[in-house]
């Protein structure tokens, strides 16, 4: 019978360079007694070296696994964890397997451990201890945790508090940590620390930061159990403020409306001041475009997206509506589509920043799918609305040509619907006469999944937007 | 008036930014002053230091930095037309607070908020200076969220999301209509706008320069955003129809609802009948089946007539109970996606399924050992050892997950 003894301080380590020794050594877990220093020690057990033995190789899983169950608390941890150790040689894939009985005990223990660190990161309350003008400062708490979490914990600390002097005191193992060093010492009673102004100050803050109207005492307890209470400054005014709260809530609800006070002139004058500086000037055709609600899709987009570029341009280009990046951008033509296009007109010979560039529709439709937009296409009836904006801005431009790309433009455009694919290429006008050719849209190219359809497509858009660099010539 | 003291205003402020529903404190970058040349650290989920007794966590002091305000929202306790006492910190009294209370592990960050004083610039600038101490002079590492105007300059929106780990804009109300009516100074489009613009300062930030160096990370822990529930009349398909457009046109991190509350000093534009906190809750419960479980949104409102939730059950249990044709299911079988449409089935205990299955056949205990809810996903599923039989399409299944029926009392 083998005997492994381990030391409440460095247990982890402990356990696994013993684990690691019998198991090289083939040693059976029924041949092992395990304890801690609580355990009396076992007259039949031996506590000398074990035989070495061969390499071991262990899944990483179970390694982060015992790291931290090695700080539960119950008699039987060490044991456990061995045994699933034996086990796991001849079937590695074990570790996945949750619904296995011991495995399934010993991550709930493992919950049980991260759950009590957690809690320890949170109710530790420090008091200062030193002078609060001191370059180093000091603080000092009084914890007592439920399994033996001190020593995995520490570590949080240190990222945390480095540039001061702590410790954590508790009936077990403390930590202090001083000048930028850590070290664990045993247990201790619990000290008188001295009282904290600002200890005050963070008790009026839970006081007032508690809505009486929405008591959940349920809610608040299964988060921060009792056990906890005695050592957080504030919990000691949680049974007063349970108390208060019905009779808080109800004189709100009575209270009767009360009268504006007298300032209220006063602010209802600066607020009148401050707005009209807001406002756009009047008759400016983009900024009335932005403020449309003459359809619907403006309470689901971010933005209308007024046309851009030079009021005297001869050309005049009209995409389908705002996409993704456009709806953001507030700006026409700069998603990828957009992109395409400048890469495409570049090859004919069009230079963009001399066309006037604005969509059909100006603001962007799209259903939500999980975490995207998708685009949607526009019905007739907010084609026909968004018309008004698009015939104001061929009002004002007065270009000589319009180049109406993909199906939605050349219904704003022209009011017909037929089958964009049949008329591209072909000039035709708008009701005020203005010779408009249509080509296909360029997000169109995008969507084409057959290479070869979509070189064809990409030459007849080409083509096009050479034709109109001829037209205008 | 008598020069208030530090802890007369904390009152004051800190009771004025308690309808802020948010605590958040985690999703930001990892980091921490292991240097000694620091204060605080950020692990990337977050800490909640302690809970109110109306169940709410504690992870950040949240405070106003002022509750004067020129706006007169009628929902707000802080409206301008409220009779509520008012105070206001000064930079470096927050700037200390924040300090102190973080040296005593009473918190892990700050969430400032304000009133709007003199123009909205004015108070998004000295919300930014509080920013710019902590970090740069106090060098304070841990979480900070602030809550911008959305009408405040573009660059002090730029550096507030340089300083910050969060920013947040409230939509406050689930459509537009209802925004013009109870705040009329607050401009939809205008919120919209910012959002877009802080998406688009997002992206920018996470592309490498020619050298492969990347800029300064814009607000790691993203946006958020609060909707006031039960103001106004909008129907829960309306509420979550908001929040999905939120997210997917913005990529917002969190959407929260809370459920209007009654405050003291209340306007009368406002219907003072409080909704139950349940529907806060089922609203949560939505959303997270949005996000996480694959459900589309209309197939969560469709289940009942007049699109709001149904409190009795959740809306998974809801969605279930309608769509029985589909179960039970076999958990040794079923896909993906089918096992996260069980009711009680959470998504680590469909990857528990998925993984152990891989070796062998479930059985009904393994799946108490996994951590699933049976009492409810029992009617649902079959297993080694279990199948529901006539369960599944029983009359009364609803029944048993229903609370029992009230007697209606008479006066």
């Amino acid at each position: 019978m083998h005997r492994a003894v381990m030391p409440r301080i460095g247990t982890a380590q402990a356990w696994r360079d013993a684990a690691r020794q019998f198991l090289a050594a083939g040693i059976p877990p029924e041949a092992i007694l395990w304890g801690d220093t609580s355990t009396a020690p076992d007259l039949f057990g031996d506590t000398g070296a074990v035989q070495a033995g061969g390499q071991v190789s262990v899944p990483r899983s179970f390694i982060s696994m015992a790291s931290t169950v090695v700080w539960h608390t119950d008699r039987e941890r060490f044991a456990r964890l061995y045994a699933f150790l034996w086990r796991l040689k001849g079937t590695p894939h074990l570790m996945t397997d949750r619904g296995d009985a011991e495995l399934s005990r010993l991550r709930t223990m493992e919950k049980n451990v991260h759950r009590c660190q957690h809690k320890m990161k949170a109710f530790v309350r420090f008091r200062e201890i030193g002078d609060p003008e001191a370059p180093r400062r000091s603080f000092a708490a009084w914890f007592e945790p439920t399994y033996h979490t001190i020593e995995p914990t520490s570590d949080f600390f240190v990222r945390r508090f480095s540039d001061m002097d702590w410790r954590i005191l508790t009936p077990e193992v403390s930590v202090v940590f001083e000048n930028g060093t850590l070290s664990f010492r045993e247990g201790q009673e619990k000290p008188a620390l001295p009282e904290d102004a600002s200890e005050q100050l963070w008790i009026t803050y839970f006081q007032n930061i508690f809505n009486p109207a929405r008591l959940m005492v349920k809610a608040m307890q299964s988060e921060m159990p009792k056990k906890y209470w005695k050592n957080m400054p504030e919990a000691a005014f949680i049974p007063q403020m349970i108390a208060d709260a019905p009779a808080r809530a109800r004189a709100m609800a009575e209270a009767a409306p009360s009268l504006p006070p007298a300032r209220m002139a006063q602010v209802q004058a600066q607020l009148a001041a401050h707005q009209s500086a807001w406002e756009g000037p009047s008759g400016a055709l983009a900024g009335e475009i932005v403020a449309c609600t003459r359809c619907p899709l403006h309470c689901n987009a971010t933005q209308a997206v007024p046309g851009e570029g030079p009021m005297d341009a001869d050309l005049m280009i009209v995409g389908e509506q705002p996409g993704d990046q456009e709806d953001l951008s507030g700006r026409p033509f700069v998603g990828p589509a957009g992109q395409l296009f400048d890469q495409i007109a570049g090859q004919a010979g069009l230079d963009r920043g001399q066309a006037f560039v604005t969509n059909a529709v100006k603001h962007f439709k799209f259903t939500p799918r999980g975490k995207r937009r998708l685009h949607q296409r526009p019905n007739a009836s907010e084609i026909q609305h968004c018309r008004w904006w698009l015939d104001a801005e061929i009002t004002q431009v007065r270009p000589k040509l319009i180049l109406g790309m993909g199906a939605t433009a050349a219904e704003g455009l022209t009011g017909r619907r037929d089958a964009i694919l049949s008329r591209r290429g072909k000039v035709e006008e708008t009701p005020s006469r203005t010779p408009v050719l249509l080509t296909l849209h360029p997000s169109y190219l995008l969507r084409l999944p057959d290479p070869q359809a979509k070189a064809d497509a990409t030459a007849q858009f080409r083509d096009d937007l050479k034709a109109a660099v001829q037209m205008l010539a | 008036m008598a020069k208030q003291t530090v802890d007369q205003k904390l009152a004051i402020l800190s009771d004025a930014a308690k309808y802020d529903a948010s605590c958040a404190s985690s999703g930001s970058t990892k980091r921490d002053s292991r240097d000694g040349k620091g204060l605080g650290s950020n692990e990337g989920s977050g800490i909640c230091h302690a809970y109110a007794p109306d169940g709410r966590c504690i992870s950040l002091l949240k405070i106003l930095m002022t509750n004067f305000c020129i706006y007169d929202c009628s929902y707000c306790i802080n409206r301008a037309s409220s009779n509520v006492a008012r105070a206001r910190f000064s930079v470096d009294e927050v700037v200390k607070l924040t300090i102190e209370f973080y040296r005593r592990n009473y918190i892990e960050g700050l969430f400032l908020s304000s009133g709007v004083i003199r123009s909205p610039d004015a108070t998004m600038s000295d919300m930014v200076q509080i920013a710019r101490k902590l970090r740069h002079e106090e060098n304070f590492r841990g979480y900070i969220h602030l809550k911008t105007i959305p009408d405040a300059a573009p660059e002090l929106i730029a550096e507030a999301g340089l300083l910050a780990d969060r920013l947040s804009i409230n939509v406050e109300l689930p459509t537009d209509a209802s925004v013009q009516q109870y705040a009329p100074e607050k401009k939809p489009d205008q919120i919209r706008k910012a959002m877009a613009d802080f998406r688009l300062r997002k992206e920018v930030s996470k592309d490498k320069s020619h050298t492969g160096k990347r800029p300064p990370r814009f607000a790691p822990a993203g946006q958020s955003t609060q909707m006031i529930i039960g103001a106004d009349g909008s129907n829960d398909a309306a509420i979550l129809g908001q929040s999905t457009r939120l997210y997917s046109s913005y990529k917002l991190k969190r959407v929260y609802y809370s459920a209007f509350s009654p405050i003291p000093d209340s306007s009368s534009k406002l219907p003072l009948i409080r909704p139950p906190l349940q529907r806060e809750h089922r609203l949560y419960q939505a959303d997270w089946l949005l996000r996480f479980y694959d459900f589309q949104l209309d197939e969560i409102t469709s289940v009942t007539a007049d699109g709001n939730l149904d409190l009795e059950v959740d809306p998974k249990l809801a969605w279930a109970l309608v769509h029985r044709a589909v179960f039970p299911l076999d958990v040794n079988r079923a896909t993906r996606e089918m096992l996260l449409r069980v009711p009680g089935f959470g998504v680590k205990t469909v990857n528990r399924i998925l993984s152990t299955r891989r070796h062998r056949a479930l059985r009904y205990e393994d799946l108490i050992r996994m951590g699933a809810s049976m009492k409810k996903a029992r009617s649902f599923i079959t297993a080694g050892g279990w199948s529901p039989g006539g369960l599944t399409d029983s009359i009364d299944l609803r029944a048993r997950f229903a609370p029992p029926p009230e007697q209606l009392t008479l006066f």
